[in-house]
């Protein structure tokens, strides 16, 4: 089966759980006075629920024929030949960044991940990495922190700022 | 004449140069919409003391805030106001070309002529129009959410309508997360308090345009700009075809999009992708496709009709006093604090506030295109920087978009999890876009939906409104007619194959 019927498998089985809560779980808790109501809560669901499962099957079933042959972007089939670890690692410094931005504060945290994005990519000359990563760093800071007066914790937590 | 004098004057003329320099630059940080702009210059504006002055300031920001916000949308994929992002579905394509410097040029001269049709119209129509649109009820709210959202999937499912139609209903489905307005309890939240207030806009926005798009970039180098030579600005100007192929774009959007934006609570983001789909749908079959891959229509409609809608949506704000999107709901906060109050007796109390507002819009879009033109070769060159220093920023921005917006690490890890989900969809060639305008529209529609149910009693209002009928009629059609055609050319070429 091809990918794109998997994925709508995997729809498929989100909206039964969602029509679930939406046809037998979400209604008990309702207050007498909104029972009397004609909408419901549970209403727009209801109906979203219904329609997706019945769109979803339809490419399941693989009732409708795509009328046009796409050259993927990139071909999933041969993901081994493009640049993998490098954006599995990304994305591993991308978790890593948002458990670190709170205890690390924005300043350490944010100057790590720009030199390590960088050096996963490929770059080594640090002599350009680490002053363009500090000082990136700094302005986005000021401009967030001071001029728009939106709060990021520079420092890591222990140093109390 | 008065207006006119108020706005012409020295102050005036600098406030509204800064405000349209703060909000291009500001607008282009992800995360940052022209709502929030403008709510963080409300105190500057208060200070400034004279209500004329302080208005124009705040359009001068709010013009500059949707074309930077545009900016970031083209050359980085990253839209962070969602009536931008119909404009990067070929404004992206086609600064992958090597085009940005154009791109930016069409979508600058395009919010400029959307900005003026619509100041003009606002100017002559503003008292009419405020009567009609309090006759659209929210039974023809949602009909013409429907509409877009139906027009939308008809569109980005070319060939495949029905992998389009499940992408909107998914994005549909994720709006229903959370604790809505209507009915003050959480749904589908499952005792997570992370999920209470709903997902953020501006996190999945990112996760389903920037993220994949950087994603990409790194599986596979060659797409990117700097390494394909996309980063020299080859062509900024506009050809003499390309500008009579969008001028009538312009000229049909900006006045949609005018109609549009007097509608309360319809707004940029419904005018932006109607008339994107509009002029998909109307184009010639050579025209459409090339809709998605870097047309020039593809960029002109939305530019325009948002800017357009902008304006409009000033319409019941100045003359009822009812503000019509959530930026105007700032401004009128705005226009209190100043001790205006808007509504009917503005025009006839206060006309030298009135059309001194109406006369910055000109000015404001005017004093845009001046600024922005000389400095598009220079914000283009940002393609230029090398992709192992490009993409780092590209997924900072992107994370930074997110966290602003929440204050919440929880919102970063969403926007990663997200991402991955949508570049998986991307692999199997689902459509990104149906799911994000579902997301976004989801409120308004289920809202608009219950309101009228609640209103007739049940769903009788489709039957009783011939409006809502008509309209529910062209949504079915449309997500109904692309089908039916594939098939019968199917059929017509299988007849061929067996030589009937």
């Amino acid at each position: 089966m091809a990918l794109d019927r998997w994925i709508a498998l995997v729809i498929l089985m989100i909206c039964l759980a969602y029509g679930y809560g939406a046809f037998f779980t979400m209604d008990g808790s309702l207050p007498p006075f909104m029972q009397r109501n004609p909408v419901w809560p549970s209403t727009f669901p209801k109906v979203l629920a219904v329609l997706a499962i019945a769109t979803s099957l339809v490419i399941v079933l693989g009732l409708e024929k795509s009328t046009e042959e796409k050259v993927p972007e990139i071909n999933y089939r041969r993901l081994g030949d493009y640049h993998l670890g490098q954006a599995l690692m990304l994305l591993g410094l991308m978790v890593l960044y948002a458990l670190m931005l709170r205890p690390a504060g924005f300043l350490i945290s944010t100057s790590v991940f720009l030199i390590g994005g960088s050096f996963i990519l490929g770059e080594r000359k640090f002599q350009y990495m680490v002053p363009i990563a500090l000082l990136a760093t700094g302005i986005v800071w000021y401009l967030v922190q001071v001029v728009l007066g939106i709060f990021l914790r520079p420092m890591p937590f222990f140093m109390g700022v | 004449m008065m207006g006119l004098s108020t706005a012409f004057s020295l102050t005036n003329l600098l406030m509204v140069i800064g405000g349209c320099l703060i909000g291009t630059f500001i607008g282009m940080l992800p995360g940052l919409g022209p709502m929030s702009i403008i709510a963080i210059m409300i105190p500057v504006a208060i200070t400034i003391g004279d209500p004329s002055a302080a208005l124009i300031l705040l359009a001068g920001v709010y013009y500059g805030a949707v074309f930077g916000g545009s900016t970031s949308s083209i050359l980085i994929n990253a839209p962070g106001v969602a009536s931008t992002v119909a404009t990067s579905f070929d404004g992206y394509p086609m600064a992958r070309q090597g085009k940005a410097g154009k791109a930016l040029t069409i979508a600058a001269i395009s919010s400029f002529c959307g900005g003026t049709i619509g100041a003009i119209l606002l100017m002559a129509f503003a008292p009419a129009l405020a009567t009609v649109a309090l006759l659209f009820h929210s039974s023809e709210y949602f009909a013409l959410m429907v509409v877009g959202l139906s027009a939308i999937a008809a569109f980005a499912g070319t060939g495949n309508v029905a992998k389009a139609v499940l992408m909107t209903l998914l994005g549909l489905i994720m709006a229903t997360i959370g604790e809505g307005a209507q009915f003050s309890m959480p749904r589908f939240t499952m005792g997570l308090m992370d999920l209470q207030s709903g997902f953020s806009f501006i996190t999945l926005a990112m996760a389903m345009f920037a993220l994949p798009e950087a994603l990409y970039l790194v599986l596979d180098p060659s797409r990117s700009a700097s390494e394909s030579g996309g980063g020299e600005i080859k062509d900024l100007r506009i050809t003499r075809e390309e500008a009579k192929a969008i001028a009538p774009v312009i000229g049909r959007q900006s006045i949609q999009g005018f109609l549009i934006g007097v509608l309360p609570g319809a707004g940029a983001t419904i005018a932006s992708f109607l008339g994107y789909a509009v002029e998909r749908n109307i184009a010639t079959k050579e025209e459409q496709e090339m809709f998605g891959k870097g047309s020039a229509k593809g960029i002109a409609a939305p530019e325009s009709a948002n800017n357009a809608a902008c304006t409009g949506s000033f319409v019941p704000l100045l003359t009822l006093g009812i503000p019509g999107s959530g930026t105007t709901a700032i401004l009128l906060g705005a226009l209190i604090a100043l001790n205006v109050t808007p509504g009917p007796r503005l025009m006839i109390d206060e006309p030298q506030i009135f059309w001194a507002v109406i006369i910055s819009m000109y000015l404001g879009n005017l004093v845009l295109l001046i600024l922005n033109l000389p400095l598009i070769p220079y914000i283009a060159k940002i393609l230029a920087v090398p992709r192992n220093y490009l993409i780092p920023f590209i997924l900072f921005f992107t994370l930074m978009g997110s966290y602003i917006g929440q204050n919440n690490s929880t919102e970063l890890l969403i926007l990663v999890g997200f991402g991955i989900c949508a570049t998986v969809l991307r692999f199997a060639d689902y459509p990104l876009a149906p799911l994000l305008i579902g997301f976004i529209l989801g409120t308004m529609l289920e809202d608009n939906f219950s309101r009228a149910m609640q209103l007739y009693d049940g769903p009788g209002f489709i039957l009783e409104r011939p409006m809502t009928l008509g309209l529910l009629v062209i949504a079915v059609i449309l997500v109904v007619l692309p089908s039916y055609r594939a098939r019968r050319a199917r059929a017509r070429a299988e007849g061929v194959a067996d030589g009937d």
